[in-house]
């Protein structure tokens, strides 16, 4: 049995290591035309900053792979013939496969701005955008960022730490308002601003200004402002790198359908991964995760059913995530931000504006919990939604999911003490 | 596909991505006022030194040791304030693969070469420095330090002196640098206060005070078989001859090294001695900290480092039983002479000093620690086996960045285990606390807590032994074994 996985990153990379242990004796290669080796997508950053160099972002020895006999292909593929079973390679002969993994991440969003093709404007997904991103620093001392999600804020970042001057646009009336509220939305407004990164919310790009040589010299926002800039980076959000599917008959909607199993329309090919969208079973949305750790589960879930020992639909289970926003740390878990039906939240936040803990919960318990510039344990706080703990025994028990490194200030008599005459006061509208 | 990405092929492996070249940027700069000032101390004080050195005036002095490293210590801690103020606290790592001091390019190397040379005048040829043969006075650099060496102990500077000036000095300016890079982290701030104070007061005022009183000389914070000699013969006669204080340097001595080291070890690990107390630490993590990237996370590194320092733990155990029986029974008269001059040759001044100090802009700060302190090898195989310490990560939160293995100054590979969730457990973790320090997803922790559960996702250290002695290979990986939503219902309800 010879397996072919399209895409190493990490779901791609997931997938082939739990399939290897799940099949010691097949086959196994990993196409992938952007890297010799898997390295870690988020560590991309660290290269240009100067914390690590490129080598350090591998998770793997080199020789890891040929002891796992991983085979790997650095080709781009052109094509995927679901009837011939073989990939079309860029520049290279065809290859084979029994089944085949589809898992080629995402892409950079762009939605047709005037000027967003011009040379200097780019989006940071790749180890291509990186390189371009090299190029471009060098005639650069001044840049614009569009849009104000995760990779908005690294890339702010990055070119900042150059001494590139930053103008970062946001849509929303705070920093990634859209997904966190707003005490820890307006903790990092000001974080961005203390690092001296310009930040304009309620702004949108325009258009790009062309020098008249192919290359940007301008932005122009939605306001009528112009903005001097070397490089525009794009970093609206993802959506699924579906590019190589264009010829095949495999079904599509905005990303590789798939159902349950991860088994797209096609015999004998998975996907997982960002560029993985689940087919929805009732009214529901069909989902398109795109985060680091669904990538692992849906690379090893794709694994199963690839070894023919897949068990039930897939499940990522209570959702967490993580991010980095310059100096503040920022983890969550459950439902924050939602809106659901009845939620309230308990929000307490440090007078120096560097450390935040929000509660959300509704009469069945807590539901969801954020942390800003403190450590918690993944594990107390995934038990606390699982068992849905009441929010009275949440405050009790603040100091369980206590992560801080050893000889730091305890918060928790302040957090306690805040919360408690909180939940003491009738909310509107409750009575 | 378009034809941009097909177009793409470029050599990562071979190329990479060095610096990036940006223009000089238009804000002013980067020194302030205040650091420049600072910095022209320091560069008066080197002034003075030289031409003290050169045998000019004032060299002797009160005037001349503060004008030289007086300035010097106090320009090089000031720089380090100022270039913090300003600033927001957090992790600044920004260019540390860049420079070439720090990513062993032309300076790096440059720093090693003088490094190694100064280790190498300071042990075998101390004359060059000015130290005293023949009851004659000092001269050249080690005059400089005389006046600080006749108030603390009541004699003449030596070479040895003047390195345990410059060492002191080194850790205290540097010790500022950590104070200001972590102002954000108690840990590495009460850790660096640690270390400075153990040098100042256990490792140079004390022992200079015992030479003032004409008492055997002893560091406070050295133990066997570190101090290899404390506990041999000689040692021990000396101090039995040197009345109540010398009993007591004795028994402090023992201590130290039969008590203190395994309770300790079993309550805190390794790191209680080797990055809170340790001189060779201190300096490791003051000094050396700056180039604690350059530590190799070879799979033959650690290979390297298992033979080598358990190596020298048994020739160091060896050498001891030798001199202590021969000592008893005198069959080999003076020939363990040369055997213990050998072990202080090739492995306390060769070894430890010009390897492991001089190659720091070479191979990382912690060359001697990792590959030959048989101290070390005595904490770590007790960490492994019996110490409630370890390192813990945080569910599914690993991004595999690399920032902890990256910034590992014992070369240890912690994105391996972090990315599989698994308890960190190895023998030679100093607990420096760093990796925690860099990650960016609050993913690892330092703790305490009943050996028992130490070892939650990870081998046993039977086990692993074995494993390791079996195959090279590296562990399989399970990024998500251990994961709280993956973890078996056996575990969740334990």
């Amino acid at each position: 049995m010879h397996v072919v996985i399209l895409g190493n990153g990490v779901a791609g990379v997931s997938a082939a290591l739990k399939l290897r242990e799940l099949q010691p004796a097949w086959e196994i290669t990993i196409v992938s035309g952007e890297s010799k080796y898997h390295y870690s997508r988020p560590a991309l950053m660290y290269i240009f900053m100067g914390h690590m160099r490129y080598q350090e972002t591998k998770p793997f020895a080199d020789s890891f792979w040929a002891q796992q006999r991983l085979e790997l292909v650095r080709a781009w593929v052109t094509r995927i013939d679901t009837s011939e079973k073989k990939l079309e390679l860029h520049g290279q002969a065809p290859l084979g496969y029994d089944q085949l993994l589809i898992a080629t991440g995402s892409k950079s969003n762009k939605f047709g701005w005037p000027g967003q093709d011009l040379d200097g404007v780019q989006g940071l997904w790749s180890l291509q955008d990186l390189k371009l991103l090299y190029a471009n620093a060098e005639r650069a001392r001044k840049a614009v960022i569009v849009g104000g999600g995760l990779i908005g804020i690294e890339l702010a970042e990055m070119l900042h730490s150059r001494g590139i001057h930053v103008t970062f646009l946001v849509m929303e009336s705070s920093y990634w308002n859209n997904i966190l509220p707003d005490g820890e939305s307006g903790m990092i407004n000001r974080e961005i601003r203390a690092h001296g990164i310009e930040l304009r919310l309620e702004t949108q790009l325009d258009h790009v200004v062309d020098d008249g040589t192919g290359r940007c010299r301008a932005v122009v926002t939605n306001h009528g402002d112009e903005i001097d800039c070397q490089i525009v980076g794009l970093t609206a959000g993802v959506s699924p790198n579906i590019a190589v599917l264009e010829g095949s008959d495999i079904e599509a909607g905005r990303g590789v359908l798939v159902d349950g199993n991860l088994r797209t329309s096609a015999p004998d090919v998975f996907a997982a991964g960002d560029c993985a969208e689940i087919r929805a079973k009732g009214d529901e949305r069909n989902t398109i995760q795109q985060v680091w750790y669904t990538g692992k589960m849906q690379g090893e879930f794709a694994a199963r059913g690839l070894a023919g020992k897949a068990t039930g639909d897939y499940d990522s289970g209570i959702y967490f995530n993580s991010a980095k926003f310059l100096d503040l740390e920022y983890h969550t878990y459950g439902l924050v931000g939602r809106h659901i039906a009845g939620e309230e939240n308990l929000y307490w936040e440090h007078p120096n504006g560097k450390h935040a803990v929000r509660i959300v919960y509704t009469d069945e318990g807590v539901i969801g919990l954020n942390t800003m510039g403190l450590r918690w344990r993944h594990e107390v706080c995934e038990r606390w939604l699982r068992d849905r703990i009441s929010v009275d025994e949440a405050v009790r028990r603040l100091e369980e999911p206590y992560f801080e490194p050893e000889l730091y200030f305890r918060h928790e008599p302040f957090i306690r003490r805040a919360f408690s005459e909180a939940l003491q006061q009738p909310t509107e509208g409750a009575l | 596909m378009d034809a941009q990405t097909l177009d793409y092929d470029f050599d990562e492996e071979g190329i990479g991505f060095g610096e990036p070249l940006t223009p000089e940027v238009d804000a002013p700069a980067g020194l302030s006022l205040g650091e420049r000032g600072a910095l022209t101390l320091v560069g008066l004080g080197a002034l003075s030194l030289i031409v003290q050195w050169a045998g000019g005036p004032l060299a002797g002095t009160w005037v001349g040791f503060a004008s030289s490293f007086g300035l010097m210590f106090v320009g090089g801690a000031l720089t380090f304030w100022l270039a913090s103020t300003g600033t927001s606290a957090g992790i600044r790592n920004d260019g540390t693969r860049f420079r070439s001091l720090f990513a062993r390019g032309t300076a790096g190397w440059i720093a090693g070469i003088l490094m190694t040379g100064f280790y190498v005048l300071l042990y075998w040829y101390p004359e060059t420095l000015g130290h005293p043969t023949n009851g004659a006075e000092p001269t050249g650099l080690v005059r400089v330090v005389d006046p600080l060496a006749r108030l603390m102990t009541n004699s003449p500077a030596s070479q040895w002196f003047l390195y345990g000036v410059l060492y002191t000095g080194a850790i205290a300016v540097f010790g500022v640098r950590m104070l200001m890079k972590y102002r954000h982290n108690r840990y590495q701030q009460i850790r660096t206060l640690s270390v400075t104070f153990f040098q100042a007061v256990f490792a140079w005022f004390l022992p200079n005070l015992l030479l003032y009183f004409q008492k055997p000389y002893m560091e406070f914070n050295g133990v066997w078989p570190l101090k290899y000699d404390y506990l041999w013969p000689d040692k021990i006669g000396q101090l039995q001859e040197a009345g109540g204080l010398g009993i007591f340097l004795l028994f402090w001595a023992v201590v130290v090294a039969l008590i203190a080291t395994p309770v300790l070890t079993y309550l805190y690990g390794k790191r209680w001695y080797c990055s809170w107390v340790c001189g060779c630490g201190g300096l490791a993590e003051t000094l050396g900290d700056p180039f604690r990237q350059l530590s190799s996370k070879s799979t033959g590194a650690w290979q390297l480092e298992r033979v080598l320092i358990h190596a020298v733990l048994a020739l160091v155990l060896l050498i001891t039983a030798v001199v202590w029986s021969n000592h008893h029974f005198g069959y080999l008269g003076s020939w363990t002479e040369p055997l213990k001059q050998g072990y202080g040759f090739y492995i306390g001044a060769v070894f430890s000093g010009v390897v492991g100090v001089g190659f720091y802009p070479l191979l990382g700060n912690r060359v001697w620690c990792r590959f030959g302190c048989p101290q070390a090898a005595i904490l770590g195989l007790i960490q492994r086996l019996f110490s409630r310490f370890r390192i813990t990560t945080n569910g599914g939160q690993c991004i595999s960045c690399g920032n902890c293995s990256t910034y590992c100054e014992m070369g240890i590979d912690v994105r391996a285990y972090a990315q599989r969730n698994e308890n960190i457990v190895r023998s030679s973790c100093v607990g420096c606390g760093v990796c925690a320090a860099v990650c960016p997803r609050g993913v690892l922790r330092l703790e305490n807590g009943p050996p028992g559960d130490r070892y939650e996702n990870a081998d046993k250290p039977l086990v692993a032994l074995v494993q390791s002695l079996q195959s090279t290979e590296i562990h399989g990986y399970e990024p998500w074994k251990g994961c709280p939503s993956d973890s078996d219902p056996v575990r969740q309800s334990s």
